[in-house]
This record gives C-alpha cells, sequence and structure tokens, in this order.
C-alpha cells in the first residue's frame, strides 16, 4: 500500500514537516515495493484552502494512510471521504515512523484542529 | 449629500461625530458600515422597522450528475472544493468559498448549483426623524463587505436628506467598500501618536480616491496637537475642534446622544454640521471632475 | 513558547498601550504587531535599527490587455467583486480595466474572454518587517492599502515571529479591532488571550462579541479594564459580566493624561512614574500568572 508523509525536504533523511497543508513535500512510500517518491506540494503557497489542496493531492495519488503531527478539519474531511487513514507521527524522523507503522504501532491522529480559513496557517 | 466618517485609528470619535451631526441634521440617515462592531443603533436604540438576512451564494452539487472531472477543482483558486473521483463525491467548503461563481458556470455537468449562505443582516430603523441602518456580521465569518454593498446599494428615499455613513476603522477594504460612493470624508483625529499615525493612512486612502476631505479634530486637549501639526504640514482644512470634555465622555460612554441631552453639544454639533453642508455644496460647484 | 494576544473588539480601548507596557516589564524578546491594517507598535518599542523587509503577495489580479480587449462585455457581466471598470475617455474611446483594489483573483474573468485578453499576475499586497537581533525578536507588517487578504498576512507575521525566536519562553501579539479575518488568523494557536474593555456601551458590546469570537477557537480568555474611572457604573457591569460568565477578570487601569504624554513621546506608560503605569504592572503580573498556569483551563 501507499502511505503520505509530510517532509522538509526530498531527502529520506530529513524531518517530518509539522504542518501537513503547508508541507513543501509529501513523501509517497510504497510498503510493498519499498519505492520512495517525493512530491511537491502545490498547496504550500496557497493564501487559502492549503489543506483542502494538500488532502486532494494525496487522493489523487492512491494512498491509503497519511502519517501526520497535525491535520485540519477541512483536510481531514476530504481523507475521511476517501477512506484513507490519518495516523499521528511519533517523531521527527522518517523512518521511525514508517517502520512504526508497518509494525502496527502508529495510533490514529484523533485530535483534528480547526481550519484556518484562507488566513494560512503552520 | 453622502457623507462619510472615518478615522483609520479605532476609538477616535467616527461614531460620536457620525450619529451627533445626524441627531443635529434631524432629518438624516445614518447608515453604520462598521458591521464587525456596529455601535450607532445604541445610541440612536431605533424602533426597528425591518430586517433583511444578507447572503451570499455558494455552490450545492448534485452527486449524481457529476463525473469526476475536476474542471471545477482545477479552476478554484481558493481551493475549496475537493474531488474523491471512485467514491463520485465532490465536496464543498463553503467558509473557504469567495462566491466567485466560476465553478458553477465551468461545469459542463451542470452539477453545480449556487445556494444561499447568511452571513449578516441589515436592520433598518427609526429615531425621531433618523433613519437609522445597522449592518451586522455574524459572528466566525471573514468578510462584511456584501453586507457593507447593500446597506450602500440600496435605493433609499434620501429625499435630500444628508447620508452620514460610520467606517469602520483601518484603511482595508470594508473601509474602501464604505467610502466608493461617498461625496465627502470626515476624518476624525485624536491628539495622540498613534492616531496621526493611522490619520496619515486614511488621509492617503481618501486622496487615492479623489474624495474631497477635511479633518475634525477630537478629544482636543491644551498643548501641543499632534494630529492639528500633521493637518498643517499637509495643508489639509480642519473644519471643527471637539474639545476633550469628561462630560460629553460621560454621554457618550452611556450611549447616549449628546446633542440630544444637552443643548450646548447640540450648538457645537450643528455648527459642525452647517459648516460640512457648506464645503459639500462648495465643492459640487467649483469642482467637475473624473468619473472613476 | 507561549504566545498571549491581546484584543479588544473596539478600536481606541488601549491594546497597543498595553502591549508595550508588558513588553517592557517582561523584557519578552519576541513580540509581533498583528494589526497588520494600522500597525502602532513600533512607534513605542524603540527598535533602533532598520528591519529585514520581505514583500508580501496576496491575491493574485486580473489585468487587461488593452489592445487584445474586444468590448464583449462578458468579464463584466460575470464578476461578482464589480471589479471591472469602463474608463472613459476623451467620450470615445472606453478601455476595460480591472480595479485592484476590488479583485479578489478568482479568475472567472480570465475563463470567460474570449479572447484571452485577461491573465491574473501576482500582486503585492502590503510588507513585512522583521527586527531581529540577538536581544529581540520584533515582527510587524504593513498592509497595503484597500487590500483584502490580510489574515494570511498577520499569519505570516506571527510565522516570522516563531521562526526567528523559537526557543523564547514567551511571546507577546498585539492584536487589531473588529472580530473579522484578521482578528481571527490572530487568534489561531495562541494560548492566551487578554481582552482589553473600555467602560462604555460601545465597548461592552464589542466586548461581547470578541468574547464569543474568541471563545469559538476555544481559546483560554482573560479580561481587563482599561480607562475605567472614565464611568465606574459600566466598569461594575464588565466586572459583573466577566463573574457571571466565569471569565477570569484580572484587573483595572484608570484613565491617565500622563500616559497619554509618555505614548506622544514614544515612551511605554511603565517609563515613567504614573497611576496607569502602576495600575498595568498588577494587570501583567496577574495576566502572566494565569498564561503559565498548568491546569490548561479555557473560557
Amino acid at each position: 500500500m501507499k502511505i503520505a508523509v509530510p517532509v522538509d525536504e526530498k531527502d529520506l533523511k530529513s524531518k517530518v514537516c509539522v504542518s501537513f497543508g503547508r508541507t513543501p513535500y509529501f513523501l509517497i512510500y510504497n510498503t510493498e515495493t519499498k519505492e520512495s517518491v517525493f512530491l511537491e506540494n502545490s498547496a504550500a503557497a496557497s493564501t487559502g484552502g492549503a489543506g483542502i489542496k494538500a488532502a486532494q493531492t494525496i487522493v489523487d495519488n492512491g494512498v491509503s494512510a497519511l502519517l501526520t503531527p497535525r491535520c485540519g478539519e477541512n483536510a481531514a474531511d476530504v481523507l475521511k471521504a476517501a477512506d484513507i487513514k490519518i495516523y499521528k507521527t511519533k517523531s521527527v524522523a522518517i523512518n521511525d515512523n514508517i517502520e512504526a507503522f508497518i509494525d502496527g504501532k502508529l495510533p490514529l491522529l484523533d485530535e483534528i484542529h480547526a481550519g484556518f480559513h484562507g488566513r494560512g496557517g503552520n | 449629500m453622502r457623507i462619510a466618517v472615518l478615522s483609520g485609528k479605532g476609538g477616535t470619535g467616527k461614531t460620536l461625530v457620525s450619529v451627533n451631526l445626524a441627531a443635529a441634521a434631524h432629518k438624516a440617515v445614518y447608515i453604520d458600515c462598521d458591521v464587525e462592531e456596529p455601535n450607532g443603533h445604541l445610541f440612536f436604540k431605533p424602533a426597528v422597522i425591518q430586517e433583511e438576512e444578507i447572503a451570499i451564494k455558494i455552490p450545492a452539487v448534485d452527486n449524481t450528475r457529476c463525473n469526476g472531472c475536476r474542471q471545477c477543482v482545477d479552476f478554484c483558486k481558493f481551493n475549496a472544493l475537493a474531488s474523491i473521483k471512485n467514491q463520485n463525491k465532490l465536496i464543498i467548503f463553503e467558509e473557504v468559498c469567495h462566491s466567485c461563481g466560476g465553478c458553477i458556470m465551468l461545469c459542463p455537468e451542470k452539477a453545480l448549483t449556487e445556494k444561499e449562505k447568511v452571513i449578516g443582516k441589515i436592520q433598518k430603523g427609526m429615531s425621531d426623524a433618523v433613519t437609522v441602518y445597522t449592518g451586522i456580521l455574524n459572528i466566525g465569518e471573514a468578510s462584511g463587505i456584501p453586507i457593507i454593498k447593500q446597506l450602500l446599494d440600496d435605493h433609499k428615499d434620501t429625499s435630500g436628506m444628508p447620508v452620514f455613513i460610520d467606517c469602520p476603522p483601518g484603511s482595508a477594504c470594508i473601509v474602501m467598500e464604505s467610502i466608493k460612493d461617498a461625496d465627502y470624508c470626515i476624518l476624525v483625529a485624536e491628539p495622540t501618536l498613534f492616531g496621526v499615525h493611522n490619520l496619515n493612512m486614511v488621509y492617503e486612502l481618501v486622496k487615492l480616491f479623489g474624495k474631497q476631505f477635511s479633518v475634525v479634530l477630537n478629544k482636543c486637549l491644551d498643548g501641543e496637537n499632534p494630529a492639528e501639526k500633521f493637518c498643517i504640514e499637509k495643508n489639509i482644512k480642519i473644519i471643527g475642534r471637539i474639545p476633550f470634555d469628561t462630560e460629553l465622555g460621560i454621554i457618550n460612554s452611556n450611549a447616549e446622544i449628546a446633542v440630544r441631552k444637552n443643548p450646548k453639544y447640540g450648538d457645537i454639533f450643528s455648527s459642525l454640521l452647517e459648516t460640512v453642508v457648506r464645503e459639500v455644496q462648495h465643492k459640487h460647484e467649483t469642482t467637475s471632475h473624473s468619473q472613476r | 513558547m507561549k504566545q498571549l494576544l491581546i484584543l479588544s473588539g473596539k478600536g481606541g480601548t488601549g491594546k497597543t498601550t498595553i502591549a508595550s507596557a508588558f513588553i517592557k516589564l517582561s523584557g519578552a524578546r519576541a513580540y509581533a504587531d498583528c494589526d497588520v491594517d494600522a500597525p502602532n507598535l513600533h512607534l513605542v518599542t524603540g527598535q533602533g535599527f532598520t528591519p529585514k523587509k520581505t514583500d508580501y503577495y496576496g491575491l493574485p489580479k486580473a489585468e487587461i490587455n488593452a489592445e487584445r480587449c474586444i468590448k464583449c462585455n462578458q468579464c463584466r457581466q460575470k464578476c461578482r467583486f464589480s471589479a471591472i471598470l469602463i474608463e472613459k475617455k476623451h467620450l470615445v474611446e472606453k478601455n476595460y480595466q480591472v480595479d485592484p483594489f476590488a479583485c479578489e483573483g478568482c479568475g472567472v474573468c480570465e475563463a470567460v474572454c474570449p479572447v484571452g485578453a485577461i491573465a491574473l499576475k501576482p500582486a503585492v499586497a502590503g510588507e513585512l518587517m522583521l527586527y531581529s537581533n540577538e536581544k529581540k525578536v520584533f515582527s510587524t507588517a504593513q498592509l497595503k492599502m484597500g487590500s483584502g487578504t490580510s489574515g494570511m498576512l498577520v499569519t505570516e507575521v506571527k510565522k516570522q515571529m516563531k521562526s526567528a525566536a523559537a526557543d523564547t519562553e514567551l511571546a507577546i501579539i498585539d492584536g487589531s479591532p473588529g472580530i473579522g479575518c484578521p482578528v481571527i488568523a490572530s487568534l489561531s494557536g495562541v494560548d492566551m488571550v487578554l481582552i482589553v474593555a473600555e467602560p462604555s456601551v460601545s465597548g461592552i458590546s464589542d466586548m461581547e462579541r470578541i468574547i464569543k469570537t474568541a471563545t469559538k477557537f476555544g481559546t483560554k480568555i482573560a479580561v481587563c479594564i482599561n480607562k475605567y474611572n472614565t464611568n465606574i457604573e459600566n466598569t461594575e457591569k464588565i466586572e459583573e459580566f466577566c463573574a457571571k460568565q466565569g471569565l477570569p477578570f484580572i484587573g483595572k487601569i484608570p484613565f491617565d493624561a500622563e500616559a497619554v504624554k509618555a505614548i506622544n513621546n514614544g515612551q511605554t506608560i511603565v517609563d515613567i512614574e504614573c497611576p496607569s503605569g502602576t495600575a498595568v504592572t498588577a494587570v501583567y503580573h496577574k495576566t502572566i500568572a494565569l498564561l503559565f498556569e498548568e491546569d490548561g483551563r479555557s473560557a
């Protein structure tokens, strides 16, 4: 299956980004083939609706699960509608999170925060 | 005659001046465009005759018609739409939508139609012979511009009565909207450092819009007045000076209309009103400027 | 970093006067002015050096290429924001023009134009300023006159402050009047809001609306009264209101002519000996105690 992680740089050694909607890049990782693809997040520069656009990118890439430290309610609505599960990352190290996910040790993300509604966010 | 009262800085006395000028004129129209924090109605306590909800148009989707082509999603500059193709779902985010109507226009399957979302209301009432229009933005809504537009676009039966427009603080888009069709602008200034800094901003704004304007100095104390100094430096006409007056302060803080409370203030504002009317008429006679 | 935001609802109640006093008292090494429409904090915090300036781009604006335009009027008919104007020139030529102040960058005109005469172009909507040295970080901005997207700029101001001062314990944020977009943007992510109320009927009405707005965001709220001696009756009303609503009432500050003089001299009210300075110091200590309280109670 494909999983997505918001990341600071196009490098598996870089950190998980604190924001989902405005992360500069997404890592799309295939747990079967172990392939890594980095996508630019076009939503990062939006004046508004960044979470929605970022979530659309995730949906469009056939992702089944998102690993992220936070997620806004609008993005969560999109992901839920597409049956994409959201897991809470445990640290900033990308590989730690991927391993924890595969081992079934990552919890689901409970706290969805209120959207920023066109006022930007971080 | 549409006279806008603005200031840049909050709390300088826009409502004090606009409410009392309207009251001094007896037969007048008062429009409160500070739809986020409207205060004029607290002074006029109008008997409310009419209430009108203000709504903006946002899209609604018929998912049975949507084929997931995504033209709407790709068009929307505000990212208010998301498409889950394999579930045949289009999600619309109402709070993000700017009501531009683009998606509805573009949908090749006619799956998008418009529905209304209420963002606030306008109340019309009377206070003696003053017609009071109050715009109120609902809590949580981002922009009061559609309410201000409606407040000012209505074909009001003003029958030659002066119209006083109480503007919001600042100089951003809501203020621009409020002064757009004003014939004259009164800038209310207070004698403080902050006041002058913000006065400068609205001064630039009214100049940009080519509006005739003048300044009323409020809360004047003895000694140096930085706002007065600014006006002299920039050659701006000062048409009134309201002293810092504890009694006036108390009347105002109790939301009473000074003009109706004490003839002393009736005189001050009647005299100011006369000056304003003269200024506006003088402008009509002497200038013929180009329309935007 | 704990973020304290100062709001009021009504303009002119004393947010900047109090924010600047708090900054002086706390020796806060991070502070921001989120009143991007009419910023004033920089007038009393004495920076003494030039800031790093960044252009802020809001929404793109449409531009019409007059040579290509065939004046079919489609754009003007479809524009929901009345942003397409016809400029009259000598009663003969009529150029179609976009009003940049009304344009919201939606792209409908660009889409309907049959001859591709309209394009959306990036537009500078303001300027961010960052004063940063080893002692402190001060983030502020100026929105270009008539602009929208102030909310986004407010967020940029906060982001700028946070990234330059990440390890600071306390950040003080001076907010803007109103309850709309820029206020909502300033509310997100702050740990506590101190509402500066004015004891007037208008002030109370506006205070209630800003409290409702902040409550919607689940932020911890506290209230103080400025210029309380201008109307004792209304001051009591506010205190009663806070008690009823279960909102912490932090204290009251008198109106003080000396304070006005200090501010006009570019000083804070705690830089001189004056009654309001003494009162604001007490309010400050109580506010900070509440801010750093561990139980995380919110209103």
